[in-house]
């Protein structure tokens, strides 16, 4: 019960992040989530699975140093992006730029999503105007009155 | 046969046909978007004179070659004998470019392995290297006689990429 | 010696899965009984030369066989035993081996439990199973052998990859590829029943245990896989949206959609076509995932060596095994049709939805996994697609169906009147949306994204309440026994879904509340994340059995108390001098607190990360709730149907032909 308590607690002070005597690598915090963020959104490229933000390479390092001395020097943060881009190409975006050529990756999943639900439609319309399942014979009803019989002797 | 049962089978053979494409490029390769630009403005000491400086104008009017090296690293050993042979034939200068290392470590790498490099200049934190998009090392790009970046070897050169890309490239922009 | 034994059991499995692919269609095409029945046992004989093979390789790596490449590669002197035999399945060749075992016992499996399928079925999904086999068993020949010897006979190995010696890395190949491998037996059933034109709701009944079992497996792979990125890479993520985390997960989420579409063929009879398609949907994408990590065709973490030649063989592989099943299915689906008619709004309606929404998310995540692909292969630029795009894609495919998902357990099958689901569900509805704006305002920080992912998981929890009293409402007794009479089905259902519940639930509160400090900390320096006070009390040096770590001491403490002490260590490992985060975490119920150590920034001082990270292990939970909920449910009754009743029956039915 403590422990929920605690963590409860731990969501009520996320808000207010108090002041240490820990050093923060960057003096500004309003400065230094805006460089995490940044670098959150960048693609290491000597990993090239991590964001500069987790990688330890030294390019990565590097980079997000740049960041730092950039926020510092009053850029905005799409300035920063375009410096990034400008050096390295759209790679090094995580979030695929909006162009005509990823046209069909930002609006595929929406498509898909229409065309589903088209299809979706028309197989119930069928469905509806299909035929209704034969009628029992008289026969197979008292087969079928066989079989519950039997299936209740054995349990469900 | 109803022809819709053949779309997932149509959908699949595109993917594979993507898939086959896909297995002779290489995902890590990293084009550069300098190419066709003019190369970033710069001015770092030299290695062997560090009195004197290099900028990106220096070399105005030749194609000129900019080669990413540091005694640091492994590869730029399997390249070094090219370059030293392309310095002695004497085709195009090759400006070094020391990327994040001691400049007593990178003098000390070229009196062992040679020296191909018209000169060397020093890039201490890498910040040259960020703008003309280095991300790993070693890395070459040619300049023509504007200014302008022409290629990027990403990787150790090759005797086939000097060959077949970088030595026609340079001819060509040599005549111009 | 013992590779040699294990290199000839590995040719004698690969005969044996020649035949096994072969005779027993052919017998059930021509109607040869003899060669039908050759199917088990030729399936048990692949099973032991596999697990023999197997076990010789594992031999080879516990007793540190350096002669060997791959214990050369792979393994080391100094690495403890655990991770010795672990490391079998580490490499490319190993990991393929294990693939094949799964495989094989899969196969046997079968071949066990299959007594009350009619021989020829059996024949002809044993059969293919068989040749599924083949593929893998002469891939492993040709390109990728285990086996191989290497002279001259280096002293020592180079060492298992740090990062996968791990008690997660054990467990979470072997878990992940029984799930892979496991949709391989609801493909040979589908193949099996287009071949025989036999598709109706008995091979769905046969078909669903085998699928769900692979389902359970594969969500336990996945859980791992995520937990064990979190606790071993150091900084807190858990889901990276990487290529080969989509390769498994995309097999999920056809799977997902594939139980569900059973439940609506077994119960109903309608719908074949498509089950048999997302059938061969699930394990292509299994392959698929497999040529993606093999291949080099795609970056990743998880990429083994790559080797072309690999990667046109699976491709290869690919073509013949989906593309031939593709074709056999546009031959031999059954035409549209069959079945009940259903209304509109019926469970049969909501069931499709799941499915459509499932497919389209599982597109679109293959959409942006390939798309880098696509537009170098169409020389139109390089881009890569990372976690923004699939968040921005994912999560409101998924809203939808989680809302629906509330609603299908109620509605009835074949006609579902809207007044009266309505009036089953408003209640649900309301007290959803009431705790879900509430909930989040206690802590005192209210996003809408926050409210609404708590609403979505109450919902789910209320309408499943909603759904077990309507269940009841007629039984007799007390409601423990009423509840206790419940088909298992049933309960699986109820727990999966809770599972799902749970699980948003644990996302959306991680999301909303986690917070990090990236700082720098000398000696006796604090810093306080979440309530919590860090203290840094310095480094100390210590020897591991194959490294050397800088462990670090945290005292973590609560209003001046101190209430713990957490370890985080820099590793270098010793044979391939390569470093590694061990983050110290401190988990429970309601969430963890975790210290990871970065780097020494002069003076004793070191960069450090602490985070909190509340409701974290809900994730992991909803998902063991989840596979817990498929477990219980294939082990209903309805699956475990006895001989003598299976007598009767067939005395009784008559009309059913074999």
């Amino acid at each position: 019960m403590t422990r929920l308590l605690l963590l409860v607690m731990v969501m009520l002070a996320s808000g207010y992040a108090a002041a240490d005597t820990a050093q923060p690598t960057e003096n500004d915090p309003l400065a230094q989530s805006r460089a995490v963020k940044l670098s959150e959104q960048l693609r290491c490229l000597v990993c090239q699975n991590q964001s500069i933000a987790e990688s330890n390479a030294e390019l990565a390092l590097d980079l997000r140093r740049q960041i730092h001395e950039q926020i510092a020097a009053g850029k905005s943060d799409a300035d920063i992006v375009d410096y990034m881009v400008a050096r390295y190409g759209d790679f090094v975006l995580y979030r695929p730029p909006v162009r005509a050529t990823t046209a069909l990756l930002w609006g595929g999943p929406a498509l898909l999503l229409v065309l589903g639900f088209f299809v979706l439609y028309r197989v119930l319309r069928t469905r509806r105007t299909a035929a209704p399942l034969p009628a029992l014979t008289t026969d197979e009803h008292a087969q079928a009155a066989r079989m519950l019989g039997d299936a209740t002797e054995h349990g469900r | 046969m109803n022809k819709r049962l053949l779309v997932p089978l149509g959908i699949f053979l595109a993917i594979a046909a993507f898939l086959f494409a896909g297995l002779s490029l290489d995902p890590r390769e990293v084009p550069s978007p300098l190419i066709g630009k003019p190369a970033p403005q710069f001015r770092l000491a030299q290695l062997h004179d560090p009195g004197r400086t290099f900028g990106n104008d220096d070399l105005k009017g030749q194609v000129w070659l900019l080669n990413v090296w540091a005694s640091w690293c492994v590869s730029c050993r399997i390249e070094h004998p090219l370059l030293v042979e392309l310095a002695r034939a004497n085709v195009v200068p090759i400006i070094g470019l020391d990327y994040k290392d001691e400049p007593e470590l990178g003098r000390k790498w070229l009196a062992q392995n040679g020296d191909p490099y018209r000169l060397s200049i020093v890039d201490r934190d890498g910040r040259v290297g960020i703008d003309f998009g280095v991300y790993g090392v070693p890395e070459t790009f040619v300049v023509d006689k504007v200014g302008v970046v022409r290629y990027k070897q990403i990787g150790p050169l090759t005797a086939d990429a000097l060959e077949k890309k970088i030595l026609p490239l340079v001819r060509e922009l040599s005549k111009s | 010696m013992i590779p040699e034994i294990g290199q000839f059991a590995l040719v004698l499995a690969f005969l044996l899965a020649a035949i096994q692919g072969t005779l027993p269609l052919v017998g059930a095409a021509r109607r040869i009984p003899a060669w039908m029945a050759l199917a088990r046992p030729v399936a048990a004989g692949q099973f032991v030369f596999v697990a023999l093979a197997f076990g010789c390789l594992a031999y080879s790596f516990v007793t540190g066989d350096f002669s060997v490449a791959n214990v050369a590669t792979n393994s080391n002197s100094q690495l403890p035993t655990a991770y010795r035999f672990a490391a079998t399945w580490g490499s490319h060749e190993g990991s393929m081996l294990l693939w094949v075992l799964m495989l094989a016992s899969w196969t046997v499996a079968v071949a066990m439990w299959s007594r009350r399928l009619p021989l020829e079925m059996v024949a002809r999904v044993l059969g293919v199973m068989g040749l599924v086999s083949v593929g893998f068993l002469l891939f492993m020949l040709a390109t990728s052998n285990p086996f191989d010897r290497l002279f001259p006979v280096p002293a020592d190995g180079r060492d298992l990859n740090p990062l996968l010696q791990d008690p997660g890395m054990v467990i979470h190949p072997p878990m992940l590829y029984m799930g892979y491998v496991g949709f391989s037996v609801a493909f040979a059933f589908s193949v099996a029943a287009l071949i025989g034109g036999r598709l109706d709701a008995t091979w769905a009944r046969w078909s669903r245990p085998w699928t769900t079992l692979a389902w359970c497996f594969l969500t336990v792979g996945i859980m791992l896989g995520s937990w064990w990125a979190y606790y071993e890479l150091g900084w807190g993520g858990w889901w990276f949206w990487d290529p080969v985390e989509n390769a498994s997960f995309m097999p999920w989420l056809a799977g997902t959609a594939l139980i569900h579409s059973l439940a609506v063929t077994e119960k109903r009879g309608t719908f074949r076509s498509w089950t048999v398609l997302l059938a061969i949907c699930a394990f292509s994408l299994s392959l698929l995932g497999t040529f993606l990590v093999r291949s080099g065709v795609l970056t990743s973490v998880h990429a083994f060596a790559t080797d072309p030649r690999r990667g046109i063989f699976i491709l290869a592989y690919l073509l013949l095994v989906v593309g031939g099943s593709l074709v056999l299915f546009a031959l031999r689906a059954p035409k549209v049709g069959g079945g009940g008619r259903f209304e509109p709004v019926s469970r049969e309606t909501l069931l499709l939805a799941n499915n459509v929404l499932l497919v389209v998310a599982c597109g679109s995540v293959l959409l942006g996994t390939l798309y880098p692909l696509f537009l170098d292969a169409l020389n139109l630029g390089k881009i890569s697609v990372g976690p923004p795009y699939f968040d921005s894609v994912f999560a409101p495919i998924m809203a939808p169906l989680v809302f629906l998902m509330g609603v299908g357990p109620i509605a009835r099958w074949k006609e579902a009147r809207v007044p009266d689901l309505w009036a089953l569900l408003r209640w649900a509805l309301g007290v959803a949306i009431v705790a879900a704006v509430v909930a989040p305002l206690i802590t005192g920080k209210w996003t809408p994204l926050v409210s609404f992912g708590l609403f979505l998981s109450f919902w789910v929890v209320a309408a499943t309440i909603v759904s077990v009293r309507q269940q009841i409402r007629h039984a007799q007794g007390g409601m423990l026994v009423a509840l206790a009479r419940q088909p298992r089905a049933f309960w699986g259902m109820t727990l999966a879904h809770l599972g799902i519940a749970v699980f948003i639930a644990g996302v959306t509160l991680v999301k909303g509340f986690e917070t990090e400090r990236d700082v720098r900390m000398a000696v006796g320096d604090s810093v306080t994340v979440g309530g919590y006070a860090f203290r840094f009390d310095g480094v100390t040096d210590r020897q591991g059995p194959n490294y050397r770590a800088m462990r670090g001491t945290f005292d973590v403490s609560r209003n001046g108390r101190s209430i713990e002490q957490l370890f985080p260590e820099k590793r270098v490992y010793l044979s391939q001098q390569m470093p590694m985060t061990e983050a110290a975490i401190d988990t429970g119920p309601f969430g963890d607190l975790y210290v990871s150590l970065g780097e020494p920034v002069g003076g004793g001082a070191w960069s450090v990360r602490v985070y909190a990270k509340p409701f974290i292990t809900w994730i992991w939970g909803g998902c063991l709730l989840m596979a817990f909920g498929g477990l219980v449910a294939l082990s209903d009754r309805r699956y475990r149907i006895g001989k003598r009743r299976e007598q009767a029956l067939h005395g009784g039915a008559g009309v059913a032909a074999d």
